[in-house]
């Protein structure tokens, strides 16, 4: 077990020293840091002074070398634009990012369990005829797409629902500002969580059924019926134990592609989190900002990959911990 | 389809001839589930029909909406021809904002995302293929090390690693340099972040093969590794290829209009489907839904139709896909 962790630690680093690299490569590439902070009126002259006073003249070793030692303080540099430190502003805004990722999550979870393992018992009914018809036009449907059609409906049409912003948050512990205690709060996560969740949620319904299905054609599975257990007994605690093996693998990888989506969505209903702003930094060209935004990301991709890998070796028994033939 | 008539034919007592290649077709799996499946042939119509769209896009518009001086401003914004009010007979899908017919502008726009979408496949396929064959024929060493890669490449999103190169491509590019290429990289980011989807099942696939007689007898004819690998263990796995080819493809076209809608895919004087859905966006507060809800059903029914025949395709073939 201690041997796996330490792989899969060792891994992880290899992984953020080569996100490291890339980040810093834009850094020192990407655009003109002075252009974006100083007008067209300031002196060649002036411009240089600021350029050394930046260290931008330095050479790269140098820069980066400074760029590792300060990331591992917590220091990525100034954002061009807001003037505060890069990862307090990234920080700032991973709250509402966060949210809107976990009341995705729980639609997801609610509703792809029981529609899967029913559809995948019932495989004829014409109710799971119409839960599979319905995921393969969800799989394509674009996200963006379907959050405009909720907008459209939800907020032109019937007036429902806010259509954009977080509405009133509720400020809880380390000026981490919730959206889930407010009734407005709720009203404005609603339609952004279930277009994040529409575009995982077929996967998963379409992922769960085939699992359990094939996990009901098992012997096990024939011999508890032959033993005469209670249907519900087979369904629910034999089979759906094997049925969510392979689904907690799958889920690992989508909660980081949720986060890739998160930018989409959280555009389309200028949600104040990180993916909005990581396009607005882009089209500044706020080079530190980008950066930060890449690490803090890559990271949460590092975490959860491992997370996943830990939990999927210690609930499965088969799984060989330690790499050996 | 025109292929129902002629079912009939093959039940009539044939003369003894040799089968053409039609003929053998026929007597398939394949063809033989594809008669009997009503929404397969309904996919691959619809489909066939964007392709024809696709590839006569010149021909069938009655306007080249990259031509400036067939754009009329004052004809921005207009509805489609059945509103009786304010739309006009020469439009019958309506103008987008910058007064170009929208129905041309949509034919051109299937024309740049079927493009991107195929070459994108194309290039991830040929990727893929080569890396799967290789790690699963090789295998030891060279297989832990490309698979190794293919993990770490999977374990981040399609999308986040597109969205992230292009957007520092276009800031480091400049918005006019990098609206000549948006196409190139599209096909180039979505081609590159989707390989291992390929290599892996390519590898499953190897593995099994390569157990098998044939192997062995190829190799005891002393043929060459490439030889092997592209001429006799190829051929083999193409039933797998095909099924996550359908799929990809559309999932290539959705990751282009997503980037696009971003404004990180292609320019709206050039638009595929996103970029007009998305250049609508910003218009449909003011009523002009045409401009977005138009073209995203064409988008939305060629992905599904694409989705369904790949449904379709494994189930018939069911081949051993690779599991994530």
């Amino acid at each position: 077990m201690i041997a796996f962790f330490i792989k899969r630690l060792a891994q992880a680093i290899v992984v953020m020293f080569v996100i490291s690299i890339i980040s810093f490569s834009i850094q020192d590439n990407l655009g003109d840091p002075l252009r974006e902070m100083v007008g067209q009126s300031v002196s060649e002259a002036e411009r240089q002074e600021l350029r050394n006073e930046l260290g931008l003249n330095d050479p790269f070793l140098v820069q980066y070398g400074r760029f590792v030692k300060n990331a591992l303080q917590g220091d990525l540099g100034t954002s061009y634009f807001f003037k505060e430190p890069a990862l307090d502003v990234i920080l700032g805004k991973l709250p509402a990012t966060l949210e809107l990722v976990f009341g995705a999550s729980l639609i997801i979870v609610f509703l792809s369990v029981p529609l899967g393992v029913y559809s995948a018992i019932n495989p004829h009914s014409w109710f799971s005829r119409a839960v599979m018809g319905f995921s393969i036009i969800g799989i394509s449907v674009p996200v963006f797409l379907t959050a405009i059609g909720l907008i459209y409906l939800f907020s032109i049409e019937l007036g429902w629902m806010p259509s954009f912003g977080r509405g009133d948050t509720q400020p809880m512990f380390w000026g981490w500002e919730s959206g889930f205690f407010t009734w407005d709060g709720i009203a404005h996560l609603i339609l952004p969580c279930i277009s994040l969740a529409s575009i995982m949620l077929p996967l998963f319904i379409r992922l769960i059924r085939a699992e359990m299905m094939e996990v009901l054609q098992s012997e096990y599975v024939k011999s508890a019926w032959a033993k005469g257990l209670n249907p519900r007994r087979i369904y629910f605690l034999h089979a759906l134990k094997n049925t969510m093996l392979p689904v907690i693998t799958v889920g690992g990888v989508q909660i980081g592609t949720m986060v890739a989506y998160t930018i989409l969505t959280e555009t389309v209903f200028q949600w104040p989190g990180m993916g909005f702003l990581f396009l607005e930094a882009i089209n500044r060209v706020d080079t530190p900002l980008i950066v930060a935004y890449l690490i803090v990301v890559g990271a949460i991709f590092v975490i959860t990959n491992t997370i996943v890998d830990l939990i999927y070796g210690l609930v499965n028994p088969t799984v060989n911990l330690a790499g050996k033939k | 389809m025109t292929n129902q008539n002629q079912t009939p034919a093959s039940k009539m007592p044939e003369v003894e001839t040799v089968p053409t290649a039609w003929q053998r077709f026929k007597d398939t799996h394949i063809w033989n589930s594809f008669i009997k499946d009503r929404v397969a042939q309904i996919s691959l119509t619809i489909f066939m029909g964007y392709v024809i769209m696709a590839l006569f896009a010149p021909v069938i518009a009655p306007f080249d909406p990259y031509d400036p001086t067939q754009m009329d401003i004052m004809n921005s914004e207009l509805p489609p021809s059945w509103d009786e009010e304010m739309g006009e007979e020469q439009f019958w899908l309506g103008t987008d904002a910058q007064g170009r017919d929208l129905w041309s502008t949509i034919l051109y726009g299937t024309r740049i995302s079927l493009t991107i979408g195929i070459c994108a496949v194309l290039l991830q396929a040929t990727i893929g293929i080569i890396v799967g064959l290789i790690a699963g024929y090789r295998g030891g060493r060279v297989d832990s090390i490309l698979m190794r890669f293919a993990d770490v490449q999977l374990s981040f999103s399609t999308m986040m690693v597109a969205i992230v190169v292009l957007a520092i491509f276009q800031a480091s590019f400049g918005t006019e340099l990098y609206q000549d290429l948006a196409m190139v990289m599209l096909i180039l980011v979505i081609g590159i972040a989707e390989w291992p989807q390929y290599a892996r099942t390519i590898r499953a696939s190897v593995l099994a093969e390569k157990k098998k007689e044939y192997i062995d007898a190829a190799r005891v004819m002393g043929l060459g590794q490439i030889r092997i690998m592209f001429r006799h263990i190829l051929p083999n796995t193409l039933s797998p290829i095909l099924v996550i080819s359908t799929v990809q493809v559309a999932n290539a076209i959705i990751s282009e209009a997503s980037l696009s809608f971003l404004g990180l895919g292609m320019p709206v004087s050039q638009p595929s489907l996103g970029s007009l859905i998305s250049s609508g966006f910003e218009y449909i507060f003011s009523g002009a839904w045409w401009i977005t809800v138009i073209p995203g059903v064409v988008l939305v029914v060629l992905v599904l139709v694409m989705n369904l025949l790949g449904d379709w395709l494994r189930d018939v073939l069911n081949p051993k896909l690779y599991k994530g």
